[in-house]
């Protein structure tokens, strides 16, 4: 039915099928809409936010969909501004699952505010002092690049691409992508780095305060740091959940190895700050403030020291040790485990530097506020996840988003497998070309 | 944002921060620009038809 | 005439005074036109801009003792008006005034991003979850100098600006440019009933909050009066707002200290 908007030699299921499957998915987007709506006609009253946790479950997801989104600007940054060409099979996709992040944390940050008609406020009276100003920014700006760099996919589709003014503007764009993709990573340094320097310039809150260098707290660093270490899991980790679900290898081994290995390194070295931070702030700043590090882990049903190792150790020096071996990415067990390990420990640093700021108690008389979230906020939160969903779905299906698939699939019909051979082979000659 | 916003200062702040802003901002849209400016051209003198 | 001397508005509460009667808190949502719940025994999403907190000392009987603190908003000054809200807020909705000291809040400005209420560490800034609904005929009653806010953005103690705005006013009608003591008092420290609160300029000698807290400018404004302290001293966000206690338990309750850890050194 939709087979003239497929890319040419790639196999794809029926369209009923793709309804069908999708059909729980757009159930709890749908779902996620109503609590959206909820939210904005009746109030934030709906959340089970409060005085005490003014930032809560939708924050979380917004730093964490920014971080674990930051794959894009990171891959792009290495494809074309260092220079490994290798990364071009998979750029695509790192772009894509950027977008989606960047959209839905943008999506959720207008969710979020009390009054989101007053939301352009924050450029038109912009205090150039605020950390959240520069993510504001930065956030946009670098939404419309990812915007650009996922136009030309779309301008990609087999009957779009017929027209000669968007095959032309494709054409164009890709060859002015590097100057796009070193805004893209200027950008991210900044608003990635911002989102840390949300939480390491409060310095009412010892949890979360950090000195830094000149206007910037060592947060602001140890996040893009992370971002550039765990971004790329996580678009390791969607391509081996979309080459799980379509049963196909969309990508060589060796691309993904060269990702994880960088991905590694930047792990490793990432972690190695922040146990020098944290040991830093645990030694030296919080005892000038007048804390041990035992009053943030204690005394609270939750926030224990469990959370710490977690973030340091399990999900911080276990998958950094075995992505920077060979023999640990060789095996797909173990490589999985770590990358899965990564996209947590972004997860819990997270949530560390949103949740547990707010709840440490900083006046002597106050005790740990707990917290669990609305129904609203679950929904509203799961909507950007059922909406990158579909988008993969739609993008794979429609867009050439993997060059090496037609390649790596080879399509062999019953009656004109010799044909359909072909086919694939000049695909596989034109695609990774012009990705 | 602007310099006629009430609050602009001419101060070194403003304008890192939001030169840095302008900046990127005219980088992507001058960029954007040429691209469909480029497109248009090649468009009339005949380019891309192979692929139509 | 002229008015050259910049103001620092500060307050000096004594807690040996105060009987925790909660006279300052109704005054304050009064005077505020502060909004309501029907329920309000959920302290964590009700608005209480000035707050009295209870402490106690944690000795059994017959040695146990109790303090009322009032906590309104500290109008931090931190480093030269860098107090923790001010910095932090994306679109100058709140602002740091160097000529009073006052901490302000443009409540048609905010949009509620909440991060202030992050970065205050003494929770003195409050987020309308609720549409502000008064009882029937209430609204007529609601003070005309106070603009109500509407749901979805933070509010907080402005140390009843408005009174300092009529205040001024009439002096420039009367030809002076400056207040005398009590022309300017907070409904708060009107009202308490034991005098426990005392409001005034922290720059002036003749006020009795100056001559109460003895504030040492030069080093950000700590209180030479030994009696005195400050709620979080050590995080550095220089508050406008003293406390006076005789009692050594109820001054180290004002801030965090390390076990073993001298509270004198604090000062």
């Amino acid at each position: 039915m939709d087979s003239a908007l497929i890319p040419k030699g790639v196999n794809r299921c029926p369209l009923s099928e793709l309804i069908l499957k999708l059909g729980p998915v757009v159930a709890v987007l749908l779902w996620g809409v109503v609590a959206m709506f909820m939210c904005w006609i009746k109030g934030l009253n709906q959340t089970n936010m409060n005085d005490s946790y003014g930032f809560a479950l939708w924050i979380w997801a917004d730093l964490t969909v920014i971080a674990l989104g930051g794959g894009a600007f990171f891959t792009g940054l290495l494809r074309y501004i260092i220079g490994k060409d290798k990364l071009k099979n998979i750029i695509n996709f790192a772009v894509l699952i950027g977008f989606i992040c960047y959209s839905s944390a943008l999506l959720i940050l207008a969710i979020d505010i009390g009054q989101p008609l007053r939301g352009w406020f924050i450029f038109w009276h912009a205090n150039v002092h605020s950390m959240l100003t520069e993510v504001a920014f930065c956030l946009t700006c670098y939404f419309m690049v990812l915007t650009i760099e996922y136009l030309p996919l779309i301008l990609e589709n087999r009957q779009i691409d017929r027209l000669p003014f968007f095959h032309n503007l494709s054409h164009n764009m890709h060859e002015i992508m590097a100057v796009f993709a070193a805004t893209g990573a200027f950008l991210s340094f900044f608003h990635q780095g911002s989102l840390g320097g949300v939480a390491g310039v409060l310095f009412g809150r010892p949890f979360a305060f950090r000195e830094g260098i000149f206007i910037w707290p060592w947060t602001f660093f140890l996040f893009t740091w992370s971002a550039a270490a765990c971004g790329p899991c996580f678009t390791i980790m969607l391509l081996k959940i979309t080459e799980r679900i379509t049963r196909k290898k969309l990508v060589k081994d060796d691309v993904v190895d060269l990702l994880a290995k960088i991905a590694g390194w930047m792990l490793t070295t990432y972690i190695i700050a922040k146990i020098i931070d944290t040991w830093y702030w645990a030694m030296v700043t919080a005892p000038s403030l007048g804390f041990e590090l035992t009053d943030f882990y204690s005394n609270n049903p939750f926030y224990g020291m469990w959370i710490l190792i977690l973030e340091i150790v399990v999900c911080g020096i276990i998958p950094s040790i075995i992505l920077i071996s060979k023999k640990g990415r060789s095996n797909p067990v173990s490589f999985m485990t770590a990358v899965v390990l990564a996209v947590l420990g972004a997860c819990v640093n997270r949530w560390a530097m949103v949740l547990q700021v707010m709840a440490a108690p900083v006046l002597t008389f106050e005790g740990w506020p707990m917290y669990y979230p609305s129904w609203q906020e679950v929904a509203t939160t799961l909507l950007p996840v059922a909406y990158g969903i579909i988008l993969v779905a739609l993008s794979y299906r429609y867009l050439p988003v993997f060059p090496q698939e037609v390649e790596l699939n080879p399509v062999e019909s019953e009656d004109q497998g010799g044909k359909a051979k072909k086919a694939a082979l000049s695909g596989a000659e034109v695609s990774p070309a012009r990705a | 944002m602007f310099p006629f916003n009430f609050e602009w200062i001419w101060d070194m702040s403003h304008l890192v921060f939001m030169g840095g802003l302008w900046f990127a901002l005219n980088i992507l849209g001058l960029g954007m620009t040429y691209c469909i400016i480029k497109a248009a051209i090649d468009t009339s003198k005949g380019k891309g038809g192979e692929h139509s | 005439m002229k008015n050259d001397q910049a103001k620092k508005y500060g307050m000096v509460i004594d807690l040996d005074k105060c009987t925790g009667c909660g006279a300052c808190m109704v005054a304050c949502m009064a005077e505020n036109n502060i909004p309501f719940k029907e329920d309000e025994s959920n302290k964590l999403d009700s608005i209480t801009w000035m707050r009295v907190y209870q402490l106690t000392n944690g000795k059994p009987y017959p040695e146990t003792d109790i303090c009322y603190i009032p906590r309104p908003c500290m109008h931090c000054e931190g480093d030269h008006g860098h107090s923790p809200c001010v910095s932090v807020c994306p679109a100058t909705a709140t602002d740091y005034s160097q000529k009073t000291g006052i901490v302000s809040q443009i409540y048609t400005r905010c949009f509620g991003c909440r991060y202030c209420m992050a970065a205050c560490p003494y929770h003195a800034r409050y987020f309308n979850w609720w549409d502000p609904v008064w009882p029937n005929g209430m609204e007529k009653f609601l003070n005309p100098s106070v603009s109500p806010r509407m749901r979805g953005v933070v509010e907080k103690c402005s140390f009843c600006f408005h009174r300092h705005q009529l205040a001024m006013n009439k002096a420039f009608v009367e030809g002076r440019r400056e207040l005398e003591e009590n022309e300017y008092q907070t409904s708060c420290a009107q009202a308490c009933p034991s005098g426990a609160i005392a409001f005034g300029d922290l720059n002036n000698p003749k006020h009795t909050v100056n001559q109460l807290a003895q504030p040492d400018n030069a080093h950000g404004g700590q209180p030479k009066n030994p009696e005195v302290f400050r709620l979080l001293e050590k995080l550095g966000t220089n508050p406008k707002v003293y406390y006076v206690s005789s009692r050594e338990w109820v001054r180290r309750a004002g801030d965090n200290y390390l076990k073993n850890e001298n509270p004198g050194k604090a000062h």
